[in-house]
């Protein structure tokens, strides 16, 4: 079939350019084990198929009623194996979690144990369907509710909204809360303080919202500027979102301070959850004065995620936010049935000031039974050395480097769950991007680039607490390698990687003429 | 015609009653290549200091702010197809909009090229 991909470059294997490895080309494009492989569309045939149906019969009515097709579908039929061949060499190309260690920042790329895929694949709970009936499926509410009773206690907090989808959802859940709580007493306030070490979905979630995002600065140790903050609080704040730990690795040391100066001033704290994995099980949110926090399961609880499953981020709200948090819920009541509180029934559970819905259903079930099984089998004592270990594997990186990097905080005491390092004494125009090319010849995914925005060439490196001190030393190891390249201006850095199976591509043409959707060029 | 300089790193030459703002070459340095350039819509009012366009880098994507106050009269066109503009003549070609002078005294404040020099030395 002639090429239907005449609208998508696509960059070939080329030679590697030390003349090393370069065998006599291959009829295939393959090289051994490493396969090329076409898109979907060059495999199938669009004149076949892969399902044998029986014919219609002939006398068969028609009731399609003048929308029979007339043309071709366009659709690649493939058989059965091509299809799963496909994906398989597809998957052989990428890296995961169950590949090697995978230290981007800010995304806790932790193992996933099995346990949890064990228990979420029980026919109990995998097989169940949100339009059951609720008398059906009281185990599947029951899990709702009971990891929603541990995630209030570890958090210290009154109540949880368990619904929505991820972490950026669990943001709009939270501020939702806020203006809802605001909207009761008839106070309209516009404006939402987000701090310079914030993560970047907390300026984009308040925006959405309608309120008016004002930046707070950091200080030079890389920790809000609490006198900046008190400095604007006023009567039309309506509250601050806050990372903590925050995305320079660092914990907020005034949580507290900032939180009663908040209040005082009428607004209300959100708290950016996504690093709780640095202090589960030693830190209660409730206890610094939070109001709302999500709370990613999938990275703290260890949950797929990156492709690899649905993310899931519960809300825990203060006593003053629970009143306006989203139906549906759970709630067990005294004779020990857990009941789904919904539009209907909200008023039996005194729950009227609900501002709406986050999600048609209850949330993300499948995650529900994967984090409650991994709270579970840690136990309290566990988890709170899931915090320690993921903050002692992020030391260690930290003062494994910082003698070859600069590591801008590496001041101001321990890092939390995530290690920072600059680009600066890089040599002869090399780059952040240049060495996170060389970590992938050495076999690693790269750490997270270029964030945050507060520290030059960032490189955000988050180990989590899942690796091993061997396998530590050996990422260690490769990291300094690269780097010392970096710092000695080895121009061959600027080709890498030499060994993927695509060479260093053009994020720029990708970026500025995207090519998004497969187009037959006949 | 007077150029003056902001410390987000805008530029704006000023030519009587109007303005054309733009970033500077130190700022196009920064953010790497430019992939998206998002301008206000003419007619748009634009307080000093607050957000007024977008620009999106492979890097990161950051606000662009009002050096002035005034009214947004012209944008340019050709950063919509060449957003690359803004990274081989960012000031100059890569201009990103013509906007009214509200209030001279506004321009106090602001840098020169030299003072904007020095400015940039010291980051």
């Amino acid at each position: 079939m002639s090429n239907p991909n005449a609208s998508g470059w696509k960059p070939e294997m080329t030679p590697s350019e030390d003349g090393l490895h370069n065998g006599p080309a291959t009829v295939t494009g393959n090289r051994a084990l490493m396969l090329e492989e076409p898109l979907l569309f060059e495999i199938g045939q669009l004149d076949e198929t892969g399902v044998d149906l029986p014919e219609p019969r002939s006398d068969a009515p028609n009731r399609l009623g003048g929308f029979d097709r007339t043309d071709a579908i366009g659709l690649p039929a493939l058989k059965e194996g091509e299809a799963v061949r496909h994906y398989t060499r597809l998957s052989r190309q990428n890296y995961a979690i169950d590949l090697g260690l995978f230290p981007l920042g800010s995304c806790t790329m932790k193992h996933n144990p099995r346990l949890n895929e064990k228990v979420a694949r029980m026919p109990g709970f995998a097989d169940v369907h949100p339009l059951q009936p609720t008398s059906t499926v009281g185990g599947a509410l029951e899990v709702i509710n009971e990891l929603a009773h541990w995630l209030i206690e570890l958090t210290g907090m009154h109540g949880v909204a368990m619904s929505p989808k991820a972490g950026a959802h669990g943001e709009l859940c939270g501020i939702l809360c806020i203006r809802a709580a605001h909207e009761a007493r008839g106070d309209a306030r516009e404006v939402i303080l987000v701090p310079e070490s914030a993560h970047g979905t907390n300026p984009a979630t308040a925006a959405f919202a309608g309120y008016k995002v004002e930046n707070i600065p950091a200080t030079a140790e890389g920790r809000v500027d609490l006198e900046a903050l008190k400095a604007r609080l006023g009567p039309d704040v309506a509250g601050v979102m806050i990372t903590n730990p925050n995305t320079c690795g660092l914990f907020e040391r005034d949580m507290k301070a900032i939180s009663d100066a908040v209040h005082a001033a009428g607004g209300y704290v959100y708290c950016d959850g996504a690093n709780f994995n640095a202090i589960v099980g030693k830190v209660r949110p409730g206890d610094l004065g939070v109001d709302a926090m999500h709370i990613n399961l999938h990275k703290t609880f260890s949950t797929p995620h990156g492709g690899g499953g649905p993310g899931s981020g519960p809300v825990v709200l203060s006593e003053a936010l629970s009143p306006f948090g989203p139906l549906p819920f759970t709630a067990k009541t005294a004779d020990g049935v857990v009941h789904l509180v919904e539009e209907e029934n909200a008023a039996e559970f005194a729950h009227t000031q609900a501002f709406g819905r986050m999600t048609a259903f209850h949330g993300q079930m499948g995650m529900f039974t994967r984090a409650l099984t991994y709270i579970l089998s840690h136990g309290a004592d566990g988890l709170k050395q899931v915090a320690e270990d993921a903050v002692l594997n992020a030391n260690y990186i930290l003062r494994s480097l910082e003698d070859l990097l600069d590591a801008p905080f590496g001041a101001s005491g321990p890092c939390m769950h995530e290690a920072l390092f600059s680009d600066a004494g890089f040599e002869g125009g090399l780059s952040t991007l240049d060495l996170a090319k060389g970590l992938i010849d050495e076999g690693y995914h790269p750490m997270t680039v270029y964030f945050p925005l507060v520290v030059h060439g960032a490189m955000l490196v988050e180990p989590t607490e899942t690796e091993s001190r061997h396998s530590l030393d050996q990422f260690i190891a490769a990291f300094r390698n690269v780097a010392e390249r970096a710092k000695a201006g080895d121009e061959a850095l600027k080709q890498a990687p030499y060994y993927a199976p695509r060479r260093r591509l053009d994020e720029t043409q990708a970026a500025r003429k995207p090519v998004l959707a497969w187009s037959d060029a006949e | 015609m007077a150029r003056y300089f902001t410390d987000e790193h805008e530029w704006i030459d000023v030519d009587g009653d109007n303005a054309t703002v733009g970033i500077t070459d130190y700022a196009q340095e920064q953010l790497g290549d430019i992939v998206f350039v998002e301008l206000p819509a003419t007619g748009t009012m634009l307080d000093k200091g607050g957000d007024a366009a977008v620009v999106e880098s492979v890097k990161a994507a950051s606000d662009v702010y009002a050096p002035i106050s005034g009214e947004v009269m012209e944008t340019n066109a050709a950063l919509e197809e060449d957003p690359a503009l803004v990274n081989t003549s960012p000031e100059e070609d890569g201009w990103f909009f013509k906007m009214t002078l509200g209030d001279k005294s506004e321009l106090e404040g602001l840098m020169d090229a030299k003072a904007y020099k020095a400015f940039c030395e010291s980051l």
